[in-house]
C-alpha cells in the first residue's frame, strides 16, 4: 500500500502541474489583450499626468501640478459637480421610479401585453445613446414637443430652448439619462419582485398593513441585491456620461453641461493639454472608485 | 400574492403612462422625419403629407451603406474574436483552476470599472505609435482589450456553474484538455455565448467615445459614431437629421426584436454580474 502512493501522488501532481500550463496558456490571449489595451494605457496615461506635453513637442516634468490645476481650476471643478449633480438623474430618478413603478406594475401577467411593454421599456436601453441625444435635442428645441405641450396646457411663458438656457440645460440632459435608465430598472426590480416569496406578502398582509408599509417591509428588503447593482451601474453611466453630452450640448451652454468626459476630450484633443487631460482621466477612475467600492461593501454586509 | 382587482387597475394605468412617456422621443423623431425636408417642423405633429422619401435621402446622402459597412468590419473582429479570448480564460479560471488563477480574476476584475474615458488619451496615442490610427483597427485593438474583463467574468461565472463531474468523467475516457473543451464545454457554453454575443455587437454597434476620438474620417466609424457627420452634414434640415437617426437606430431595435428573449436574459444577467 505504501509504495503504492508515492508515485501516484507525483503523478497527480504533475497533472496539477500540467494543469497549470495549460491554464496559463488558455488564459493567456484573454491577459495579453487586457493588458495590451487597458493595462498599459492606464499606466502610460498615469505617467503622462505628471507632465506638461502637447501631444507632438518636448515634454516636461511638472509633478503633480497637473492634479493641482484638476483640484483648483473652476471649469473642471464645475464639471465634476455637474458630473454629481447627473447623479440625481441617471441614479437616483431611474432606481426611485424603478422602484415605484415595478410595485404598482408587478401584477403582470404573462402574455403579449405584458412581453411587449418589457420590449418597450428596453428600447431607449438598445437604441445608441448618440442617436437618443440628437432625438432630445430635437425636443427640447425652440420648436420642439416639450413647449409645445407646455404652450397646450396654458403654460407657454415657461416655454423656451431647454437645451440652450444656462438653468436648464443640466436638468434637461439628466432627464434624458432617466429616460434612458428608467425602463433597465423597472424591468430587473419586476424580475426581482417575481423572486420576493409570495407568503411574505401574505404575511404583512394579513397583518394588515397597508402598501407603503408593505413597500418598506417587504419589497426593499427583498431587492436589495438588484438596488445595489442599479446603483453601481447607474453611478457609473453618470460620472463617465459622454454621448449624451456630445450630441445634444457638447458642454454648454457656456460651461453648464460640461461633465468630466467631455473636459478629457477637450483638454486632451482641443487645447493639446496632454498631461492635464490624463490627469484629470486617473482622477475620474478615482472618483468612480471612491462611489462604487463603498456601495459594494454595503450590499455584501447587507447580504449577511 | 394577493393583489385586489383597484391594485391591477392602477398598475395597468401607470405602465400605460411609462409606455407612452417611453415612446414619445421616438415618436416625435419618426414625426420630424416625415415633414418635408425643407420645413421647420413644430414640435409633435403628424405630417400631412408624411415625405417617406426623406430617408432614401438620408440613406444616399449620409452614406448609409459605408457605414453600414465600416460598423460591420468592427463588430466581425471585435465580437468573435473576444468570444475566443473569453471563453478560453473563462474556462481556465472557472473549471483548470490553475494556480495563480485568483491573482488573475481579482487583476482583471480591477479592470471592470474604468471608464473609457480615463483611459482614452493614452490609448490615442498607443494607436498613433501602432500605426493604425483613423483605420478601423485603432476602434477594433482597444475594444477587445476594454471588453475583456466583462466578457471574461461573464465566462468564468459559467464554467464555475458546470458540474466537475463531467470534466472528471472526460479526462477517464481519456480526452485531452482541448478535446475535452471542444466537445462537452463549448456545446454547453451555448447560451451564455449567445448572450454574450449580443450584448457585445450591441456596444460595439453603439460605442461612441472611441470611433468619434480614434478615426477621423466619420465614413471609417461605427454608425453611432457617425452620428456627428450627420449633425454636421444636416444641421440645417431637422427632417433629415432625425431620418438619419432614425435609420442608425433602425438595426438595433430588429437584432433586438428578433433576439429579445435572449436579449432581456443577457441585458439583466449582465446587470446583475457586472
Amino acid at each position: 500500500m505504501t509504495t503504492s502512493i508515492a508515485p501516484r501522488r507525483a503523478a497527480a501532481h504533475s497533472a496539477a502541474r500540467r494543469g497549470t500550463l495549460v491554464g496559463w496558456l488558455f488564459a493567456a490571449p484573454a491577459l495579453i489583450a487586457y493588458c495590451a489595451f487597458v493595462i498599459y494605457p492606464l499606466l502610460t496615461g498615469l505617467q503622462y499626468s505628471f507632465y506638461r506635453w502637447n501631444g507632438v513637442g518636448p515634454s516636461e516634468w511638472v509633478g503633480i501640478n497637473n492634479y493641482v490645476r484638476v483640484f483648483t481650476d473652476p471649469d473642471l471643478l464645475g464639471s465634476i459637480r455637474n458630473a454629481f449633480v447627473l447623479i440625481a438623474f441617471f441614479t437616483i430618478v431611474p432606481v426611485a421610479a424603478g422602484l415605484v413603478l415595478a410595485t404598482l406594475i408587478r401584477s403582470m401577467r404573462p402574455g403579449f401585453f405584458s412581453s411587449a411593454s418589457q420590449t418597450i421599456l428596453f428600447l431607449p436601453q438598445i437604441i445608441p445613446l448618440a442617436a437618443a441625444g440628437i432625438g432630445w435635442s430635437w425636443m427640447y428645441a425652440q420648436t420642439g414637443a416639450v413647449n409645445q405641450l407646455l404652450s397646450a396646457v396654458g403654460l407657454g411663458s415657461l416655454a423656451r430652448p431647454w437645451l440652450g438656457d444656462f438653468q436648464t440645460a443640466l436638468p434637461a440632459v439628466g432627464l434624458i439619462g432617466s429616460w434612458v435608465l428608467t425602463g433597465l430598472c423597472t424591468v430587473l426590480f419586476l424580475t426581482g419582485i417575481g423572486k420576493i416569496d409570495p407568503s411574505l406578502y401574505e404575511a404583512v398582509r394579513l397583518d394588515g398593513a397597508n402598501w407603503a408599509r408593505e413597500f418598506v417591509t417587504v419589497t426593499i428588503p427583498g431587492l436589495r441585491q438588484e438596488i445595489a447593482v442599479l446603483v453601481t451601474i447607474t453611478i457609473i453611466a453618470a460620472l463617465s456620461s459622454f454621448d449624451i453630452i456630445y450630441t445634444t450640448t457638447l458642454g454648454g451652454p457656456g460651461r453648464a453641461t460640461l461633465v468630466p468626459g467631455i473636459s478629457i476630450y477637450r483638454i486632451g484633443f482641443t487645447q493639446s493639454e496632454v498631461g492635464l487631460a490624463s490627469a484629470f482621466g486617473i482622477v475620474l477612475m478615482i472618483l468612480v472608485l471612491a462611489c462604487v467600492l463603498p456601495i459594494q461593501r454595503l450590499a455584501r454586509v447587507s447580504d449577511r | 400574492m394577493i393583489v385586489n382587482k383597484s391594485e391591477v387597475v392602477i398598475g395597468r394605468i401607470v405602465l400605460v403612462i411609462v409606455l407612452v412617456l417611453t415612446l414619445i422621443p421616438l415618436a416625435n423623431m419618426l414625426s420630424a422625419a416625415l415633414q418635408p425636408a425643407g420645413d421647420n417642423p413644430t414640435g409633435l405633429t403628424w405630417p400631412a403629407h408624411p415625405q417617406w422619401s426623406n430617408f432614401v435621402t438620408a440613406f444616399d446622402t449620409g452614406h448609409v451603406w459605408q457605414l453600414m459597412g465600416s460598423s460591420l468590419l468592427i463588430v466581425v473582429v471585435v465580437v468573435p474574436v473576444s468570444l475566443l479570448f473569453s471563453t478560453l480564460a473563462g474556462y481556465a479560471l472557472g473549471n483548470l483552476r490553475m494556480r495563480g488563477g485568483r491573482f488573475v480574476f481579482i487583476f482583471l476584475i480591477l479592470g471592470l470599472t474604468i471608464p473609457f474615458e480615463a483611459l482614452i488619451i493614452p490609448l490615442y496615442y498607443q494607436v498613433q505609435a501602432i500605426g493604425v490610427l483613423n483605420t478601423q483597427w485603432a476602434v477594433i485593438l482597444p475594444l477587445i482589450g476594454l471588453y475583456m474583463p466583462f466578457s471574461v467574468v461573464w465566462m468564468r461565472a459559467h464554467f464555475i456553474g458546470v458540474p466537475r463531474e463531467l470534466s472528471e468523467a472526460a479526462r477517464v475516457d481519456g480526452a485531452t484538455t482541448l478535446q475535452e473543451f471542444r466537445r462537452i464545454q463549448l456545446p454547453l457554453a451555448r447560451p451564455a455565448l449567445s448572450a454574450l454575443a449580443i450584448l457585445l455587437f450591441l456596444w460595439t454597434w453603439n460605442q461612441f467615445l472611441l470611433p468619434v476620438v480614434l478615426i477621423s474620417d466619420p465614413l471609417s466609424r461605427t454608425v453611432a459614431g457617425a452620428l456627428t457627420f450627420f449633425q454636421g452634414q444636416y444641421s440645417s434640415s431637422i427632417p433629415l437629421l432625425n431620418a438619419g437617426a432614425l435609420i442608425i437606430i433602425v438595426p438595433t431595435i430588429v437584432v433586438f426584436i428578433v433576439f429579445q428573449r435572449q436579449f432581456i436574459r443577457a441585458l439583466l444577467q449582465g446587470a446583475v454580474k457586472g
